[in-house]
């Protein structure tokens, strides 16, 4: 092997190798946040990179503290510009990977070389904040391993690089386990510490709590899934598939708002046709869950409001799974308070003039609300409108132009137009948006449902019915509910790449993945409280708080921790091949009536056997001496004990 | 008070089990391998601390994945660190004589009987801080040479030596005290001096001077009054104070007595040792058979390596029980 050398690593400089490894691993854990940072801060973290390899290329000294302090302080300056705070999620990240790479500029001692490598197991951590999907776990996966190879290194600065990435690889492997048994049994907190940074959710996308015309159509071009639901037994029809979310009631003649809702006790209606699910919810930042119409039974943990929508005690910032249950159909439920009905009648005092005149022709000749809506749909089946992701920009009279002037429009258009109808010939009307559809995966049998479902519809009230529902879109684009929106739209628009018709290949591929990401949330990335406690209730500890499980894991850590101490040891328990030889050798003369007595010197034990065995007392001289070469020579060789082990097997004892 | 306590000497030995030098191979068990956190160690933990508060606060189940992992990492790392020094075998190698002032060069033979390699083995001499680190192979005998400083003349023992590792994460540093019994001899530090000039001695008799032959020039040596002016080194005389005359070796057969008795009284018993070292050699290099006679022991004239090495252990020894 290598040479001796009279340092001790920690006490060495640190060598090019060193750098080597720090540099790959830097620019595995930094490259995931270069994509996030604006190019001229990727610049100077490469830039400080360079600066580092070029000092050790040059052998020159590493820049002075004072020089590093001030570009620390210019890093800081850099950072406040581009991001207007240093104490955000991104800003704050950004700030460690420019120390980070500053520490790998003035790196001067082992030491130093060891904390780059520890703040690289941070930046592991901090690309985790944003995606903690399969990619970026495999992805740091791969920069642990580097990244511990170099520690490792650090602390063999003589060994192959190999064999140091082969040992960080041994080292993972047997931590491996151990991580298992904290994972699932150190006992997990609900919730935050203290208070998030104000930028901590800003990445979460979804439904707003307000409706413009353009804002759905915005979100339909992302594929990003916003659900996933599990059913029991098969899942309705994609005609059915109405998840209800936020409930509009308030127009101001472009936007509509929630407005103010209250809390309601559930009852659970009458009816049939009841599908129980679980939806596993992306974490997008609002109160609202989304349930199949008509909820049947609430997700634990969930209250229900005057206007049927399912909401969380707080936003739900991470992912969330629910169990549900809805019905496809319920008994009539007419009754509605009063000022429910006022606030669902309520237009703005002017605009739209077209729209009224078109309300008040439908209202004159009927005889009941229901007549005007009869009206109001085959209206919207014959009127030809156009369905398209990229409706035109609308001017003040939004629900006029959409309706006689552009004709084209995307699924608030269509709801917010009807609602508008509606209301204008005095039948009471609200705008109920969420998803419509989504789509089975072929391997798991689980419904996802993205953002490009998102859907708008109207719901009215009907005397002696209740609240029914009524999809304009639907009555004028019959494929929209019937084979989902990408076939539904004019072709060339910007249909998220996965969800065009044409690529079903892909698709087939992408159901595979999202089966596997599927399992992969809800089993590693969803394991909180609640399933920590199902799961050991399921393996018989009932009610485990953190007492009972900070035992067994210490209990069960424990017990690892000696069967690798054994492992270590079983493999060191082996004799050397000297002693195992001469071991045989003295068996072998026992079983010829020469045992050794235990305070007989190898010399001595020879001469007497040679004695006794004159045939083959040469061959146990040779042996003897060889034993005591090796044993006690100066330097025992290897060469030595294999010798001594083939003369002790070829001895022939008559 | 801690600090005070292990700085006590007796009370680290009871600690550590203190042993006597050990005989033979030295097998380092279990128990004889001591691991504490190293000053990196602490500086994982505070890292880990602050990763499992962040995954707590954000919920991020990937967060405690990588804590944790980490966390297992730096238990294993533990046992693989003990793992690089238990049963690692050693045995102590001879150590060659060496003049006081030198460095004794202690061997070391470190022998892994173990299927996988431990790299980075330190082996610290405690007293003196000499060090070697080393890399061993599995199944590798590796030698590990100790360079002591030998300050006085005599049997130098091997003391305490300290075996470390922090390999492989240097999270941990593993450590473990051996004293295998080994020693060096130390001769006393040989004074360059002019050699004795062959006297007349009533045992030997003085005719052996007049062998001393003029054909070959050997060194130069103190004058003394019968020598012949032919002989006296002038030009060497110019530049010092000391008269001295030419040697000249060419008859093997001079025999020289290196006496105890006749050197100046004024001298303690290390400057005679000291001088008689340096006449043992000056005269093993001139070729001469000599003899050394010292208060309670007497070697016969003679010649050669093992010669001079008795000589020279009879001047170590003098006087050491």
């Amino acid at each position: 092997m290598s040479a001796p050398h009279p340092l001790a690593p920690e006490q060495r400089a640190v060598a090019p190798r060193d750098l080597a490894g720090l540099l790959a691993s830097l620019l595995l854990v930094a490259a995931p946040h270069a994509l996030r940072m604006p190019w001229w801060l990727t610049l100077l973290v490469l830039g400080l990179y360079a600066w580092r390899t070029r000092i050790a290329l040059e052998r020159s000294a590493p820049p002075s503290p004072w020089l590093v302090l001030g570009l620390a302080l210019l890093a800081v300056a850099a950072v406040y510009l581009e991001y207007r705070t240093l104490f955000g999620r991104t800003s704050g990240i950004v700030l460690l990977v420019l120390f980070s790479g500053l520490k790998l500029a003035e790196m001067r001692t082992h030491r130093d070389a060891a904390v780059v490598a520890f703040l690289c197991y941070f930046l592991v951590m901090t690309n985790l904040l944003y995606t903690q999907s399969i990619p970026t776990a495999l992805l740091m996966a791969l920069a642990l391993l580097v990244v511990t190879g170099t520690l490792v290194g650090l602390a063999a600065p003589q060994r192959p690089a190999a064999a140091n990435l082969r040992s960080a690889g041994l080292l993972l492997a047997h931590a491996a386990p151990a991580a298992l048994i904290l994972f699932l049994l150190f006992p997990r907190v609900q919730g935050p510490l203290w208070g998030l940074p104000q930028d901590a959710y800003s990445g979460l996308t979804g439904l707003s709590d307000t409706m413009t015309p353009g804002a759905l159509s915005q979100l339909a071009q992302s594929d990003a899934i916003a659900f996933r639901a599990e059913f029991e037994g098969e899942p309705p029809p994609p005609r059915e598939r109405y998840w209800r979310g936020p409930v509009l009631w308030d127009f101001d003649g472009r936007t509509w708002r929630m407005g103010p809702g209250w809390l309601q006790r559930f009852e659970a209606p009458q009816g049939g046709g009841r599908y129980d699910y679980t939806v596993t919810l992306e974490p997008h930042n609002r109160t609202w869950l989304f349930a199949l119409e008509s909820v049947a039974r609430l997700p634990v943990r969930a209250r229900y409001t005057n206007d049927g929508m399912v909401v969380a005690f707080s936003p739900v910032r991470s992912r969330l799974r629910y169990d549900a249950a809805s019905l496809a159909r319920t008994e009539p439920a007419p009754f509605e308070h009063p000022d429910s009905l006022r606030r669902a009648l309520a237009l703005p005092e002017s605009g739209n003039a077209r729209a009224r005149a078109l309300a008040a022709d439908w209202r004159r000749p009927a005889q009941s609300d229901l007549q005007v809506l009869q009206r109001a749909v085959e209206f919207f089946r014959d009127s030809r409108l156009g369905y398209t992701l990229e409706p035109p920009l609308l001017g003040r009279d939004t629900v006029d132009e959409f309706l006689f002037d552009t004709r084209e429009g995307f699924c608030e258009h269509f709801a917010s137009a009807f609602v508008f109808l509606m209301r204008a010939a005095g039948v009471p009307a609200r705008v109920v948006t969420g998803y419509q559809g989504g789509e089975v995966n072929y391997v798991d049998r689980i419904i996802s449902v993205r953002q490009s479902d998102a859907h708008a519809w109207a719901e009215v009230h009907l005397a002696g019915r209740g609240w029914v529902r009524v999809d304009p879109t639907a009555a004028a684009v019959p494929g929209r509910v019937d084979a989902g929106m990408a076939r539904a739209v004019r072709a060339g628009d910007p249909v998220p790449l996965l969800m065009r018709p044409q690529l079903e290949w892909l698709r087939g591929l992408r159901s595979n993945w999202e089966a596997l990401a599927h399992r992969w949330n809800v089993w590693v990335l969803g394991y909180g409280a609640e399933r920590q406690r199902d799961l050991m209730s399921r393996i018989g500890m009932r009610d485990a708080d953190w007492r009972k499980l900070t035992a067994a894991m210490a209990a069960i850590l424990g017990a690892f921790t000696l069967v690798l101490l054994v492992w270590s040891l079983r493999r060191l328990a082996r004799p050397d091949p000297v002693q195992r030889a001469w071991q045989a050798f003295c068996r072998k003369l026992g079983a010829h009536g020469v045992a050794r007595a235990p305070h007989e010197g190898p010399r001595d034990y020879a001469e007497r056997a040679a004695a006794r065995l004159p045939g083959a007392a040469a061959s146990i001289r040779a042996i003897a001496a060889l034993y005591i070469g090796a044993r006690y020579g100066r330097a025992p060789a290897p060469a030595r004990a294999a010798e001594l082990a083939r003369r002790v097997r070829e001895l022939q004892l008559a | 008070m801690i600090r005070a306590l292990l700085g006590d000497a007796r009370l680290r030995d009871w600690f550590y089990g203190y042993r006597a030098p050990e005989r033979g191979a030295i097998t380092l068990g279990q128990r004889r391998v001591y691991i504490v956190p190293a000053r990196l160690g602490w500086f994982y933990g505070a890292t880990l601390g602050i990763l499992l508060i962040g995954s707590i606060n954000y919920a991020l189940q990937l967060g405690f994945a990588l804590t944790f992992l980490l966390a297992g990492l730096g238990l294993v790392g533990m046992v693989h660190t003990t793992r690089n020094l238990a049963r690692l075998t050693l045995s102590a190698g001879r150590a060659e004589p060496v003049f006081a002032g030198e460095a004794a060069q202690f061997r070391l033979y470190l022998d892994n009987r173990a299927r996988y390699d431990r790299p980075a083995i330190l082996v610290r001499h405690q007293a003196s801080g000499a060090q070697m680190v080393l890399d061993l192979a599995p199944g590798a005998v590796a030698e590990a040479v100790l360079a002591v400083p030998a300050v006085r003349r005599g049997w130098l023992p091997l003391t305490r030596v300290m075996l470390e590792t922090r390999f492989p994460l240097g999270l941990f540093r593993a450590w473990s005290y051996i004293e295998p019994e080994a020693r060096c001899l130390v001769y006393p530090r040989p004074e360059r001096a002019p050699l004795p000039a062959p006297t007349p001695d009533a045992d030997a008799g003085a005719a052996r001077a007049q062998a001393l032959g003029s054909d070959d020039f050997s060194g130069l040596r103190a004058y003394q009054p019968q020598d012949s002016p032919r002989h006296v080194a002038w030009k060497a005389v110019a530049r010092s104070d000391d008269m001295l005359t030419k040697q000249f070796a060419g008859a093997a057969g001079i025999e020289l007595w290196l006496d105890w008795q006749r050197l100046a009284p004024g001298l303690d018993t290390e400057q005679r040792l000291s001088r008689l070292a340096g006449w043992v050699l000056a005269a093993e290099q001139g070729g001469a058979r000599y003899g050394l006679r010292l208060p309670a022991l007497a070697i016969a004239p003679d010649r050669g390596d093992a010669h001079r090495a008795a000589c020279l252990q009879a001047l170590a020894l003098y006087g050491t029980a």
